[in-house]
């Protein structure tokens, strides 16, 4: 074992990381200490912010542009985007309330059949980008246009579908109970620690350098005590009027969210597939000539960005109660690729993480509902937005610089 | 000299009006270093593309092992054990280097990745190659030196128990010491019984550690000669000229 350097301390850690931020490779950091920087401005200006209530809100706020910003990150990874994914999410949530409101299907077939819509969209999209080779810009910016008139004739001009079903509205308004979200979160932290811990005992196994468990722990630790914290948070009651509708737990669309990054992670990261995506984002060419089908992951990664757009979907129409032209319109994809942006993917390709969506979701919708409690408008809201954005690929563009590519 | 592990016959290529390869010869023999050189443009490139199977000849015979073969695919080649090393590396910066090594041919148990095994087997190729420059084999290629990133991409080729690799003018960005590295190591690799086939206009690496010549000549194949059976100016005359007293074409089928 004549490659690695003697096992590394805590403080050799600390210092590996500190170069691999300072050669540019800075991954999420700028989106955790914008997010810390935001939410101690907003709470130092505006007393409603920091509130039970407002948190959960913040949650169910973000959910949409969130599952966006996850699929996109598998388009983003390839070094392509897909400007109609939005749309994507406004034609399958269409599709669902259509199905349920008009027709009275069961929400069960109702959702796999606009899934289903989110994939054909997706495959129609990617066979395009890769095998007739239109660029994704020119492709996506047509099909923006295009899934916005489908919209448009499916919800009618100027009208909007009310939808009632209880599991679908429940998605984005009703919580778990506050047991429940206890014993999720026990749950959830106990499979983590174990993954973490399997992850380090397999490899000690078969006698290779693992993580530091002082690191790991520390890591670990930390992330569960937020989680903890933020759990107890949304357990507090956040009702105006606690006679009329009691109002603690954990969003319904939380476990989902985790669902979702929790399998795209495993993807991205388990798989060959995963791997292959980061190969082609990478070096397209290198790829190709070491037998990857490049075509095929190009035309899957569009296949899954719309598909998760789908999910979207449900979660606008869950939220608003209805479908109406302008679902998963407006700044929806602008602020899906602005979260995934500012969370650490790179435009460039090659690089990203499913994480990323999250956390730059998180800040997208801090700045969103930390300006409107403060009374600012919209105008003011979406210049902000747009600066951060252009900061975070700025920061994306002069980091590759760093990184002496 | 042992039997050619890979024979080229009369092989024709090109590209609309202009015509490439004009009926080129060529034989690579296990454990010899065979030195592919010519100017630029003589058609080395197509040459090294049409036996890794990115360019498909319009004629010519493509023997391996003996036996004539197809190569319609990279995958073919591949499948034959012939690895390329270009000369732009084919590397993805942002994997690292076990990642990079079984890109395209993952280890895998079930579905997910055996990234431990992979770990295990790219360190005992390094290892073997007497690599040692590298501090992680974890660590990106983005932050490899120029050298590093030539060794890993040998190393990839080594790693798949390949019988002919082929190296695309591996020296031609580096500096002194590290062209000595790599050169070390495109020695070590026909000595452990691969046929290697080395692409370079440096005629000074080409006596260092080739064990024939083969001089490429406006997209034919002036002679393919034992490299103790020539000098330095003959070799150039095969370069500039096509031709050299006292070298005939003949010798290549030798």
């Amino acid at each position: 074992m004549s490659i690695d350097t003697p096992t590394p301390t805590l403080k050799t850690a600390m210092g590996d990381y500190w170069s691999r931020v300072k050669s540019g490779d800075i991954g999420s950091l700028p989106a955790v200490l914008g997010l810390v920087v935001l939410c101690g401005v907003f709470t130092a200006m505006s007393s409603s912010f920091l509130t039970p209530g407002n948190f959960a809100n913040l949650l169910t706020q973000a959910a949409g542009v969130i599952v966006v910003a996850m699929g996109l990150i598998f388009v983003l990874l390839l070094g392509d985007i897909d400007l109609s994914a939005g749309y994507s999410a406004g034609v399958s949530g269409a599709v669902l309330v259509i199905l349920v409101s008009n027709h009275h299907w069961n929400w069960i077939p109702a959702l796999a059949l606009s899934i289903l819509a989110g994939m054909v969209m997706g495959s129609f999209i990617g066979w395009l980008v890769s095998y007739l080779g239109v660029p994704s810009f020119v492709v996506t910016l047509a099909m923006f246009l295009a899934f916005q008139g489908i919209l448009l004739l499916l919800a009618g001009e100027g009208g909007t579908i009310p939808i009632n079903d209880k599991t679908v509205v429940a998605i984005e308004n009703s919580n778990m109970t506050p047991i429940l979200s206890w014993t999720f979160f026990f749950g959830a932290g106990a499979l983590y620690i174990l993954s973490g811990l399997r992850k380090m005992a397999l490899r000690r196994k078969a006698g290779l350098k693992t993580e530091l468990a002082q690191l790991w722990a520390l890591k670990t630790a930390g992330l569960l005590i937020i989680c903890a914290g933020a759990v107890y948070a949304l357990n507090l009651e956040r009702s105006n009027n606690v006679q009329l509708v009691s109002l603690k737990g954990i969003p319904d669309v939380v476990p989902l969210i985790l669902a979702i990054l929790v399998v795209g992670t495993f993807f991205l990261s388990r798989t060959s597939f995963g791997r292959h995506l980061y190969a082609v984002g990478g070096n397209a060419e290198a790829a190709r000539r070491s037998g990857i089908d490049v075509k095929r992951v190009r035309l899957m990664a569009f296949v899954i960005c719309s598909t998760l757009a789908a999910v979207a979907g449900l979660i606008f129409v869950s939220r608003a109660n209805s479908v109406s032209p302008s679902t998963g319109g407006n700044a929806t994809l602008l602020y899906a690729v602005g979260a995934a942006v500012i969370g650490g993917t790179s435009l460039f390709g090659g690089k990203g993480k499913m994480r990323d969506a999250i956390l730059g979701g998180l800040v997208v919708a801090v700045i969103d509902n930390g300006m409107g409690l403060l009374g600012y408008s919209a105008g003011i809201k979406y210049i902000v937005t747009g600066l951060v954005l252009l900061i975070s690929a700025g920061v994306d563009a002069l980091s590759r610089k760093g990184g002496g590519n | 000299m042992s039997e050619a592990i890979l024979s080229l016959r009369n092989i024709n290529k090109s590209f609309g009006a202009v015509h490439v390869l004009r009926g080129v010869d060529l034989d690579i023999y296990p454990g010899q270093v065979t030195a592919l050189v010519g100017d630029n443009g003589a058609g080395k490139s197509t040459l090294i593309k049409c036996i890794a199977g990115i360019y498909t000849p319009e004629s010519g015979e493509y023997h391996f092992e003996g036996k004539p073969v197809s190569v319609n695919g990279p995958r073919d080649a591949t499948a034959l054990g012939i690895e390329v090393v270009y000369q732009d590396l084919a590397l993805c910066d942002n994997l690292d280097i076990v990642h990079n090594m079984f890109l395209g041919r993952e280890k895998k148990k079930g579905v997910t990745l055996d990234e431990s095994n992979m770990e295990l087997l790219a360190r005992q190729t390094l290892d073997g190659l007497s690599v040692r420059t590298v501090k992680s084999i974890r660590q990106t290629v983005s932050s490899l030196s120029g050298g590093q990133r030539q060794t890993v991409a040998i190393a990839r080729a080594v790693l798949w128990n390949n019988k002919v690799v082929i190296l695309d003018e591996p020296t031609a960005a580096l500096g002194v010491s590290q062209t000595e590295q790599v050169l070390h190591l495109v020695r070590r690799l026909a000595d452990a019984g691969i046929a290697v086939v080395l692409i370079s206009h440096n005629l000074t690496d080409v006596f260092e550690v080739a064990d024939n010549v083969a001089a490429l000549y406006l997209g034919t194949m002036a002679a393919q000669v034992k490299l103790s059976e020539v000098s330095t100016n003959q070799v150039i005359e095969l370069i500039t000229t096509g031709k050299s007293a006292g070298v005939t074409k003949t010798e290549a089928n030798k």
